[in-house]
């Protein structure tokens, strides 16, 4: 017979591993790919091709040569930056650009931190805003949907950033809708001018179901964003409706999907309890409103995120869940 | 919603293969080997001497403190020697080696199958018989019943809680026993209910198991009819859900009340006993048959189907006889668990021998079982959603290899149950568990000791006062 494996309890694994809850995230987000491939077309194609690839090749390297590691590159979270990170930028970025973004991502918020759940900040975003400081110009050249080709696309600005410049030249809100020929309906299905991943809410939002369904995330952080951007922005548009957005054009617009769904929920920077999550998540609802109604960028989300993620080991030390049989 | 504990749990795929077979009842090996330590508390002190004829049931060892229980043999023969044997962890522990000749029962036990629902009033001759019947909970941490069923001065019990989760996967001798024997289980619920002097008793059963929860509602309407001790017993079906038969988590479940941290179940007026003591509680009871066998699942997936058994087991048996019996060693078996794949310990020593709580012998292949490398800790919160006592195993684990055991005590680790859900659901594959447990032994010890100085400086400051 041969020599018995003994080990301590359990035996068994629920089998389910960072690379297998990832690929999940990868399988969630590929809706919105889909359909920003489909919109956007071969522009859409190369800054996904060019991120992935990126992230995954600067992580690999990183690994191996500078800090001389087994290669971490297989649990698929570089893969997850990279989508992440694509869906953030316009489908017009340069090749050159996405790569600075990815090499900011990879290079500097993760993997200095130490890697995969180390890094203070989410590694798409800090990516994302690092490239919207650095080269405003191109990150803010959005085209507005054209077709697979993209023949007949053309640039223009997004619905927030539209009503930004609007508000600031002294138009309501409502003339500015009418003007640009926006409605909530194209807001929801694809159809307004945004960084890839903000086209459509409701490819983003199938992702998100998916992710809830498989268990990967729970929705506490989702729905408290949410929660907070619709009360702030309901109690700022009842006081001046022509100068505040209402709360459903908050919740539809800009990364707001993609940012609650897929970015803050990220585990490695986001709270660990339910009672920090909830808290974590107002916190990103809150301040991403305070920035599109007071702040000189129309867009909220990447900031809000960041600076939520800087409070997290704070609100990891104030908010414990509740013991067994204790106060 | 289904009823169930209120935090953490994981859902295992239950792999009950062996619910189908009925309990066989395995022939007697040709020697056995009793260990003295088959109980929480102090072992037995043996009263039998090399060379004695003992009869089956006959007591060989006596408790060795209050904490403590009688053995008993579980054959007849001649005791051949009394030394250190190794367990199945490997460890040396004191055994009573019987070499077995016929099977001859001691008198006065009653081995007929004639069922006695009828008991005494007299529940000091009840307690008497439980504890001379050496009965323990058979549930997994096998506690002398006669300690557990006499609470404390002053606390009351308002509820009798029997544990017929068996919420490991795999195990199903529970399953069988509630079964093939629910009027004996039920009749040993009564008995334990009025030593009590509680008017209520529930016995809980997982979803899994609707046979045996409509099996043992029948059953109780039945005795109910004959007589009014039955009363106020009643089933109820719980939410599958590991670890539900955790005794904290049962309490949780049935009676939605915690018990505070370093207290008791009869604090909260709890007391739990597993389906297999209840019915060790009847044979010890109606019977005078003592502890002398018990119910074994030997299964897994590397198992066929006609080599799943549930073995009625004399104590002692060794581990390689039952194997032997059900065909020998899987050949892509790795590892042997004595007991569930959650709790139960990897047998390291085959030659060692059962013991009054072992439920199982489970097969696992390598593949099922095998540790993956441990990677980085990507902060997900599994394994706090997981546990049970609402602790927080990525927090522990870090505090456990720092050795800093001001935080571990801080963060609870001593109420850590050991139940290993934060290791089962790990994505990162890190072994919490093995980790924390290193800390909560540490951290016990200090408790332990500060807990004796108090005693000590107590005691000291007493006698300055004289």
């Amino acid at each position: 017979m041969n020599s018995l494996l003994v080990s301590p309890n359990p035996h068994l694994h629920a089998a389910v591993s960072t690379k297998s809850l990832m690929r999940d995230v990868v399988i969630a987000l590929m809706p919105a790919v889909i359909v920003s491939v489909i919109f956007y077309g071969l522009g859409e194609i190369i800054v996904l091709g060019v991120s992935v690839i990126s992230c995954v090749l600067l992580e690999y390297l990183i690994t191996k040569y500078l800090l001389k590691k087994s290669c971490t590159v297989g649990d698929w979270s570089a893969i997850v930056t990279g989508v992440l990170l694509a869906l953030n930028l316009p489908s017009t970025t340069p090749w050159w650009v996405v790569f600075l973004g990815a090499l900011f991502a990879i290079a500097v918020a993760k993997m200095t931190f130490g890697g995969l759940g180390q890094n203070l900040f989410n590694p798409a975003i800090a990516g994302r805003v690092f490239l919207l400081i650095s080269f405003p110009a191109y990150m803010t050249n959005w085209q507005i949907p054209g077709g697979l080709f993209g023949i007949d696309a053309v640039s223009g600005a997004t619905p927030l950033g539209l009503i930004n410049e609007g508000i600031m030249s002294g138009q309501g809100i409502q003339d500015i809708m009418a003007e640009n020929g926006f409605s909530y309906g194209q807001m929801l299905l694809a159809n307004v001018g945004g960084s890839v991943g903000e086209i459509s809410a409701l490819a983003l939002l199938a992702g998100f179901v998916y992710l809830l369904v498989r268990k990967v995330i729970r929705p506490h952080i989702t729905l408290s964003i949410w929660a907070a951007v619709a009360v702030t922005s309901l109690i700022f548009w009842l006081a001046d409706p022509s100068r505040f957005t209402d709360p459903v054009f908050n919740l539809l617009s800009g990364g707001m999907i993609l940012g609650s769904c897929f970015m803050a929920t990220d585990y490695v920077t986001s709270p660990m309890s339910v009672k920090g999550g909830i808290v974590f998540g107002i916190g990103i609802g809150f301040i991403t409103m305070m920035i599109r109604y007071f702040g000189s960028y129309p867009e909220g989300m990447s900031f809000a995120i960041l600076i939520m993620n800087s409070t997290v080991p704070l609100i990891n030390r104030w908010f414990h869940q509740k013991k067994y049989g204790r106060k | 919603m289904k009823r169930t504990f209120s935090i953490g749990g994981v859902h295992p795929a239950d792999s009950k293969i062996s619910r189908g077979c009925a309990i066989e009842v395995l022939p007697t090996p040709p020697v056995v080997y009793i260990s003295v330590a088959q109980h929480i508390g102090a072992p037995a002190k043996p009263i039998v001497a090399p060379g004695d004829k003992v009869k089956t049931g006959q007591p060989v060892a006596e408790p060795g403190g209050f904490v403590s229980a009688y053995i008993h043999s579980s054959v007849s023969g001649t005791v051949k020697s009394i030394a250190p044997r190794k367990d199945l962890a490997g460890n040396w522990q004191t055994c009573i080696e019987i070499q077995v000749e016929g099977d001859e029962w001691a008198e006065g036990i009653d081995t007929s199958d004639t069922l006695i629902t009828d008991f005494t009033d007299d529940n000091k001759l009840i307690m008497d018989k439980i504890r001379l019947g050496g009965v323990v909970g058979l549930g997994g941490a096998t506690f002398p019943t006669h300690v557990k069923l006499a609470p404390p001065p002053g606390k009351k019990c308002e509820m009798l809680i029997i544990n017929g989760c068996e919420c490991e996967p795999y195990l199903t001798s529970d399953f069988r026993t509630l079964l093939e024997k629910g009027e004996q289980v039920v009749t040993g619920v009564a008995i334990i209910k009025q030593v009590l002097g509680v008017d209520k008793a529930t016995i809980a059963i997982e979803d899994n198991k609707p046979e045996a929860i409509s099996h043992i509602t029948s059953v109780l309407e039945t005795l109910r009819k004959k007589s009014p001790k039955f009363e106020g017993i009643s089933v109820m079906s719980l939410m599958k859900k590991y670890p539900e038969g955790g005794e904290k988590q049962l309490i949780d479940a049935v009676m939605g009340r915690q018990v505070p941290s370093g207290a008791l179940p009869i604090d909260v007026g709890a007391v739990v006993q597993n389906v297999a003591t209840a019915l060790a509680v009847y044979d010890a009871v109606q019977k005078n048959k003592p502890i002398v066998d018990n119910s074994v699942t030997v299964t897994g997936d590397c198992l066929p189907m006609d080599r799943q058994h549930n073995f009625l087991v004399r104590v002692g048996t060794p581990l390689s006889y039952i194997i032997e019996h059900a065909g020998g060693m899987p050949e892509n078996a790795v590892k042997v668990i004595s007991g569930g794949p959650m709790m139960g310990k990897a047998i390291a020593n085959l030659d060692a021998a059962t013991l009054k709580g072992t439920s199982a012998l489970l097969f696992l292949t390598a593949e099922q079982t095998k540790r993956q490398p441990e990677t980085n800790c990507i902060r997900c919160g599994k394994c706090a959603q997981a546990c049970p006592m609402g602790l927080e195993p990525f927090l522990l684990q870090k505090y456990a290899r720092l050795d800093n055991a001001e935080a571990l005590e801080e963060n609870a680790v001593q109420d850590c149950i050991e139940c290993g859900c934060c290791l089962y659901s790990c994505p990162a594959y890190i072994p919490l568990l093995d980790i924390i447990r290193q800390g909560k032994v540490k951290v016990m010890g200090i408790i332990r000791a500060r807990a004796a100085a108090a005693k000590a400086a107590a005691e000291a400051a007493k006698a300055e006062k004289k």
